[in-house]
């Protein structure tokens, strides 16, 4: 039984959790930082496999997200709801709870297809100069959207709200707090399986010797193309699960400075270190969120010393000062991370006798 | 039908002539060696078989096929396992692992199966983990099947990559160098530990190897080439013996 006591915990966890968004316990920006924690979960720990894992620098993750968000919400919206692009709904939006998760899959092979992007040039390039590729296609993605006027351009494209209220009106409960729980416990348990087996083992083959990997009968090509389209598919599934929580995508959300918010989570948990993302992704969330009450009360601070000129107003935007600033000290003072490159059960061996996670 | 034919084999890197007109012909179950001054396009011959170049002229042939156009893992799938000059282990993994990634020729699942884990994947796995096992055993290794492989000694390591080599399974086995940075009770080690894989597996061994000691303790034929050129080839008595191979180790003694 012993075996089984991170299982149930986890399980507790998060039937707890819904439960107490079911009853208004946790208020819904609780529940909206929780999802958000989710989100960046996925996120960072499918970045994980491209970035630890195999050793590549992508620092264009957002850009398929961007793709997951846009294919899932179009979908979701031509699906569910009467709209501007075809008209009436093409199923009726009772399904949508049942169809809710085929719409994030679809949204991630989506993801994954245009992770091809990136894994065809991988297999000639390496280093800084696929990183710049990877940069690209960030850009490639967000600039064909916004040049999309038929799914909003610019101004982005909503309507995705009327289908989770359209889904609350038939069961009343917290639907997109259940997607993000049940979608993170998904994504973490299939890169689980995917760097334990030999097969994802390749991986981190081709990251430490790509020469010596092909000749010991890796077929290298192949392993970066999974690796690229399973981390894109994720990030996609990451994106879908961000359109419908916010109810509302702009292609410019998914601009390089997300990417780097992943790479940040990244380097703070680890490379290659799945716990490590997925702690990473919680604190950095937390630590998000709670600037938003410090840097007003820095302001505040700072003014009643007089450091600060009457009328200036320390914003919100100083947040992107802060993580930067986050990253460098990061890089100088714990250059691998929380976890190193190990596991929590690396580091804490007596854990592997609570849980049996497959 | 010999096991490995090179016939008119030529690499040419822009206006450099690395290998010209090499031809071989090597039987099952030989023990060659390849040697030549620095630079005199060994490795390329090495590279040339196992994939990483295609030649510019002339053909190989493995195990009856051509082997032109295969990718090096195609190759290796076919039966041709190498080791490297300078130890080419994946350092940040344990040495059952380096062993068990070397298994990917024989996964038989997909992509799919890993995720579902279906019993084919369970199948698979238990079958390289059987086999991982067996080669750390063989192979005296498995006290250090958890190491990883910069912890251990250079010479231990020579091993490891050696069995890494072997769990293949091939049926010609290349050694760039094997001797490269051992000390000599190691050699000694090397010399004993080759000629046991050789009789033990029953496999088509070939070496690239500087140390005479190693050579003429091993092998029956030894193919000698200088500046891309076939300059000798013989019994190590007749190589050892041979003017022209003298000349291009040691120079002209006319200056």
């Amino acid at each position: 039984m012993q075996k089984y006591t991170l299982n149930a915990a986890l399980a507790a966890l998060c039937l707890g959790l819904v439960l107490l968004a079911q009853f208004n316990v946790i208020d819904q920006y609780t529940q909206t930082v929780l999802m958000f924690m989710g989100i960046n979960i996925i996120f960072a720990s499918s970045l994980n496999i491209v970035n630890g894992y195999m050793g590549e620098f992508s620092c264009g993750h957002a850009g398929f997200m961007c793709v997951g968000a846009y294919a899932s919400s179009v979908l979701s919206v031509v699906l569910f709801t009467s709209n501007k692009l075809v008209g009436d709904a093409l199923l009726p939006p009772e399904l949508a709870p049942m169809l809710f998760p085929v719409v994030l899959i679809v949204a991630g092979l989506v993801a994954s297809v245009f992770g091809l992007l990136v894994a065809l040039p991988s297999f000639r390039t390496r280093g800084d100069y696929l990183a710049i590729i990877t940069i690209a296609a960030n850009y490639i993605v967000i600039s064909v959207i916004e040049n999309l006027d038929i799914i909003g351009g610019p101004r982005g494209f909503h309507g995705m709200k009327r289908v989770i209220n359209g889904m609350r009106d038939m069961v009343d409960i917290p639907w997109m707090f259940i997607w993000v729980i049940l979608g993170t416990l998904f994504s973490v348990w299939i890169l689980r399986r995917l760097v334990n087996s030999t097969y994802g083992k390749g991986i981190s083959a081709v990251c430490q010797d790509e020469v010596a990997a092909e000749i010991m009968s890796v077929d290298t090509n192949h392993v970066k193309l999974v690796a690229f389209m399973v981390s894109s598919g994720l990030a996609g599934v990451a994106g879908a699960l961000y359109a419908h929580v916010y109810g509302y995508v702009n292609p410019q959300a998914f601009n390089i400075l997300k990417s780097t918010e992943g790479l940040v989570m990244v380097y703070l948990g680890g490379m290659a270190s799945l716990s490590g993302s997925v702690m990473a992704a919680i604190l950095f969330t937390l630590l998000l969120e709670s600037l938003r009450f410090v840097i007003p009360g820095l302001d505040a601070a700072l003014h009643a010393v007089n450091l600060l000129p009457a009328g200036y107003e320390l914003s919100q935007v100083w947040k992107w000062v802060l993580i930067p600033l986050i990253l460098i000290l990061l890089m100088q003072f714990r250059p691998e991370g929380i976890m190193g490159n190990r596991e929590l059960s690396g580091v804490f061996p007596k854990l592997r006798r609570f849980y049996t996670f497959k | 039908m010999p096991l490995l034919e090179m016939k008119g084999v030529t690499q040419r890197f822009g206006g450099l002539q690395a290998v010209s007109d090499f031809n071989i012909s090597l039987e099952e179950r030989k023990l060659i060696a390849l040697i030549g001054p620095n630079g005199a396009g060994k490795t390329t011959v090495f590279n040339l078989i196992s994939g990483f170049y295609q030649p510019t002229e002339g053909q190989i042939i493995f195990d009856g096929q051509p082997t032109a156009g295969l990718r090096p893992h195609q190759v290796t799938a076919r039966g041709i396992a190498r080791t490297f000059q300078n130890i080419r282990l994946w350092h940040e993994m344990s040495v059952l692992d380096n062993i068990r990634i070397a298994q990917h020729h024989r996964l038989g699942y997909t992509i799919w199966d890993a995720f579902l884990r279906t019993g084919r994947f369970t199948k698979s796995e238990g079958n390289i983990d059987a086999i991982a096992w067996e080669m750390l055993e063989a192979m005296d290794l498995k006290d250090a099947a958890h190491e990883l492989p910069r912890n251990l000694p250079y010479g231990l390591q020579r091993r490891v990559e050696i069995a890494r080599a072997m769990s293949i399974r091939p049926k010609l086995l290349l050694l760039d160098e094997p001797a490269a940075g051992l000390n000599s009770a190691d050699v000694d080690g090397l010399i004993k530990l080759i000629r046991w894989i050789h009789d033990e597996f029953d496999i088509a061994i070939w070496m690239i190897e500087h140390q005479m000691k190693v050579v003429m303790s091993l092998c029956e034929w030894i193919k000698v080439i200088d500046f891309g050129s076939t300059i000798a080839e013989g019994t190590p008595e007749e190589i050892q013996s041979n003017p022209v191979v003298i000349k291009a180790y040691l120079g002209d003694d006319t200056i």
